[in-house]
Order: C-alpha cells, then sequence, then structure tokens
C-alpha cells in the first residue's frame, strides 16, 4: 500500500498524526511529512484511520 | 497565417437590466439567481454585480478549479468588502493558506486544545439552559446567537473574557452581522439603515471592550495561569511604553476572530434542530444514540470528539441543505480557464455551497433530509469533496470544521438528552431571510422546550 497526499487540501490539522504516529508527522508550521509513504501491511488500519478522519479528505492510500 | 483563438466569454444570464445588474436580485433571492444561472448557462456562467462580472462557477469540475487555485490566481482578501467595515482598519480578511496553516498550529484551533473547549461548550449550554423553566419557548436566532458568542469568546479568547460579556455584546455583534448588505459592492458606506446600525454597533461593541479593559486595569495583572488572550494583547507595549494595540484595533481582531465561526454555528445548531423537529424518527434515532453513548456516565467532553455517527450524519444533512455561507468569492488575479471560458484579471469569482450542495447529480433526492446519504458505503460528503461544501474544500476549507462539529455535538448532546422540543410555528415557516451576505434565520423562528422526564 502507498499513501498519497493531495497538498492542495492538507491544511496540517494533525488528526493523521494523532491516528498512526509512525506513518504521518505534522511540523510546528503544520507542514505534514509523510515519515513512511509505503507503510507495512500491519499498520494498515491505523492509516485507514487517518484516510477517514482526515477533516480535508486530503490522504488516500493506493495499493500495489 | 496566423490563428486566433477567440476568447469565449462565460454566457450571460438573463435579467439584470437595473443600473446595477443583478445586484438587487442578490439582495433579494440570490439562491433563484445563482440557480438560474446554472440553469442558463451551465457550470461556467456570469452576472452582474454594481458594474463587474460575477462568473459562477457550479458543479464538481468548475469547483474543483475554484477550490484549487492558488491566491496569485483567485485571491480571496479583496471579494468581501462588506466585510472591512466590521472588521476595522489594519485587521486583515484572510491570511495565505501557509500562514493560516501557521495560525491554526499556534491557535486555540489546535487538536490538542479541543477536549478543553467541549467541556468549556458543554457548560456554556449548561449555564443558558439553567435559567429555563421547566417549560417554555425560546426563538431559536436568539438563543443560538447568543450561545455561540459565550462559546466561541470563551474558547477564541479566553474564559476571563467571557465572563466580562453579557447579552449585549451578542446584540451588537447580532447588528454587526446584519450589515453586510451586498450594497457594500455599489458602496459600503452607503446610507442605509443595516450599515448605520453597524457602525454604531462597532462603536459600541469598542464601548464594551475599553470598560473591560478599565476594569482589568484597575483590578491589575492576573495570576499567569488565568490569563487570557485580552491579557496577553494589553501587556503588548512600544519602546515609549504606551500599549501596542489600541482598543479600536482589540475589538477588530477579537470581532475577526469570532466572526467565522458565529453565525455559521448559531445557524446550523438551528437549523439541525429544526430538521430533526420536521423528522420525528430521526430525532428519535439521534436521541436514542445520544442515551447509550452517555448510558454509562461519560462527559461530554470525552464523547463530543468521538464519532456520534447518526447526530453527525443530521448536522452534516442540515448543513447540506442549508449552508451557512451561500456563495463564496474570489477576485481573479490572472487569466484563468475553466471549462473553455476564459475568466480575466479583476472579474469576481463564485462558487456556492447553496447550488453545489444540491445538485441532483450527486445527491438523490436532492431536496430531502436525509441523513442515511452519509452512512457507509454511500459516505456522500467524501465521495463528492467539490460539490458537498458547506466548509468550502480544498485550500481555503474553514479551518475551523472539525472544531464547529465538535461543538454541536456538544450542544446537542447536552439539549436533547435533558429537554425535549417541539416547533412552535407552522413547518415551513422556518426560512432563512437572505436579504443579507450573512445569512440568518428569519424571526420569528420559535420553539418550544419542555424538561424531558427520564423513564
Amino acid at each position: 500500500m502507498k499513501v498519497i497526499i493531495d497538498r492542495d487540501r492538507c491544511q496540517g490539522h494533525g488528526v493523521c498524526e494523532s491516528e498512526a504516529p509512525e506513518v504521518f508527522s505534522v511540523s510546528k508550521q503544520g507542514v505534514l511529512d509523510i515519515l513512511d509513504d509505503a507503510p507495512a501491511e500491519d499498520l494498515r488500519g491505523q492509516v485507514e484511520q487517518a484516510v477517514r478522519f482526515c477533516p480535508t479528505g486530503a490522504l488516500r492510500i493506493e495499493e500495489d | 497565417m496566423t490563428t486566433t483563438t477567440t476568447r469565449r466569454e462565460p454566457p450571460l444570464v438573463s435579467g439584470g437590466t437595473e443600473p446595477h445588474g443583478h445586484l438587487d436580485e442578490l439582495r433579494e433571492d440570490p439562491i433563484g439567481l445563482m440557480w438560474r444561472v446554472r440553469r442558463e448557462c451551465g457550470d461556467v456562467g456570469r452576472f452582474h454585480l454594481a458594474g463587474r462580472d460575477v462568473v459562477l462557477l457550479t458543479g464538481a469540475g468548475a469547483n474543483e478549479v475554484f477550490f484549487r487555485a492558488p491566491e496569485e490566481v483567485l485571491d480571496q482578501a479583496e471579494a468581501y468588502p462588506f466585510m472591512k467595515p466590521i472588521f476595522g482598519e489594519g485587521v486583515v480578511f484572510d491570511a495565505p493558506p501557509e500562514r493560516r496553516r501557521e495560525m491554526l498550529h499556534n491557535q486555540a484551533l489546535r487538536d490538542k486544545f479541543m477536549r478543553g473547549h467541549a467541556s468549556t461548550i458543554a457548560a456554556e449550554v449548561e449555564a443558558m439552559v439553567g435559567q429555563w423553566s421547566d417549560e417554555g419557548t425560546i426563538d431559536l436566532l436568539d438563543f443560538f446567537a447568543e450561545l455561540t458568542i459565550y462559546t466561541s469568546s470563551a474558547c477564541l479568547i479566553g474564559k476571563r473574557f467571557r465572563h466580562q460579556l453579557d447579552r449585549r455584546f451578542a446584540a451588537l455583534y447580532h447588528d454587526l452581522e446584519r450589515g453586510t448588505d451586498a450594497l457594500a459592492y455599489v458602496d459600503p458606506y452607503a446610507d442605509i439603515e443595516s450599515f448605520v446600525r453597524r457602525d454604531a454597533a462597532r462603536l459600541g461593541l469598542v464601548e464594551l471592550v475599553q470598560q473591560i479593559i478599565d476594569r482589568r486595569l484597575q483590578a491589575g495583572a492576573p495570576p499567569e495561569d488565568e490569563r487570557d488572550l485580552l491579557d496577553v494583547l494589553m501587556s503588548i507595549r512600544d519602546e515609549d511604553g504606551s500599549p501596542r494595540f489600541s482598543t479600536d484595533m482589540v475589538t477588530g481582531m477579537f470581532i475577526s476572530m469570532m466572526f467565522a465561526g458565529h453565525h455559521t454555528t448559531s445557524g446550523t445548531a438551528a437549523w439541525t434542530l429544526i430538521e430533526l423537529l420536521r423528522h420525528p424518527e430521526v430525532m428519535e434515532a439521534v436521541v436514542a444514540e445520544l442515551d447509550g453513548l452517555y448510558a454509562q456516565g461519560e462527559e461530554v467532553s470525552y464523547q463530543a470528539l468521538r464519532d456520534i455517527p447518526v447526530l453527525e450524519s443530521a448536522v452534516k444533512e442540515a448543513l447540506r441543505l442549508h449552508p451557512p455561507l451561500i456563495l463564496v468569492l474570489r477576485v481573479a488575479k490572472e487569466p484563468l480557464e475553466v471549462q473553455g471560458f476564459h475568466i480575466l484579471p479583476g472579474q469576481l469569482v463564485g462558487a456556492s455551497p447553496a447550488v453545489s450542495n444540491r445538485l441532483p447529480e450527486d445527491f438523490p433526492r436532492h431536496d430531502e433530509f436525509l441523513p442515511e446519504r452519509y452512512f457507509e458505503p454511500r459516505a456522500e460528503d467524501r465521495a463528492n469533496p467539490w460539490t458537498w461544501i458547506p466548509f468550502g474544500a480544498g485550500r481555503h476549507r474553514c479551518v475551523g470544521a472539525p472544531f464547529a462539529m465538535m461543538q454541536l455535538k456538544a450542544i446537542f448532546s447536552v439539549l436533547l438528552r435533558s429537554w425535549e422540543f417541539a416547533l412552535a410555528q407552522p413547518y415551513d415557516s422556518y426560512r432563512n431571510d437572505h436579504s443579507k451576505m450573512v445569512v440568518q434565520l428569519r424571526q420569528p423562528c420559535a420553539a418550544r422546550y419542555r424538561r424531558r422526564k427520564i423513564p
């Protein structure tokens, strides 16, 4: 699985960071950094939550 | 031989033969005008507003271009001349997305503050209903407008400031919101009643803030952990020791901080309640859901941050049918092409939540209140990111949306578990007043309440 971010939509709320801290990190300036854009399968649940609860719908998962 | 490409101008909607074009229609029936633009012109149409062109975009494709466009192409700052007399000189209407992102992270809207806000909001609702008898009647606009003055001031400025406010602040703030007549596109200081009242209300608010400042100066600085934003602003001084910010500027900052979240949340709370009362089966499901979630004695501050799916879907549906902003605007700074039509620098460009939220191609049974459209797998809000747009979309999407949803969940968690409501007027007498750019419920909009008998 690959995590795709739409930068036009991300506002840096940081919900993804709370859901999947190993995959997402939001800086003090509110810029999202994807720590692992091809996360391991055991993180799938967390990443799916991050995608689902992103307040701006800026994230999606692309299957390999 | 050269080929010339003809610039295709977006088609112009019918009507608008008056001196200010379609201004009067925009002030009387804006939603009717915008639907006619779509019907006659399609996704890209045009109307005249006081000597300017407004290119109105509707539909997913055109909306996506609108919401993705960077500042350099579609600028928000100059699009709302009616806001300047409200905020005052020196208060920016909008910041670029990078700065907004920083503000979000440095400010009260950060995710980590949400739980404290939820508890503050629940306490404010409790305080308001604490003044109720066992049964009575409220005006929905007055009630929710006053409540949201207290919640937004407490969360965004601080509890100390909130507790120095009373109903007078809410009444003056309401006059400010009423001072958003689209006539401002001709002259923001035209001699009409709503503008006169607007300017008097702003002076009245400055006076109230001055009284609060005077009281604080007399009382001396509070302990560090009780300081709120006003204390901080009062403490900032220039090199010569004089206060950096005048009371007028401080008031302007507070007005602008509270503006986006006030009438919007207030109106959405009222419309959610109205729609729930019009649809008793949904109300029953929401109350059952809340009773279940709070059965173990959970705090509202905990639950309001979590899923309350039926209530949330009812709020979303109220937002879709009655979006607090019916037209969002930008000014074109560079030429832009949308579906083969050319938009020129200087033209206003608009997107309409009121129209897009009800497009029949995206929302089956588009005029009906159907909260189940948000249930999985339909999830019609996420399925239509460019047309389900009560909060806008893209880079300018309302940064307060998560706060607003939490606030609405907290409000109804308190109201619906302890009180029963009934409409006090005929079902279809509840309407929005569209004569101002800030949409509000038309009064009277009464509802009855009665203390709930817990079985």
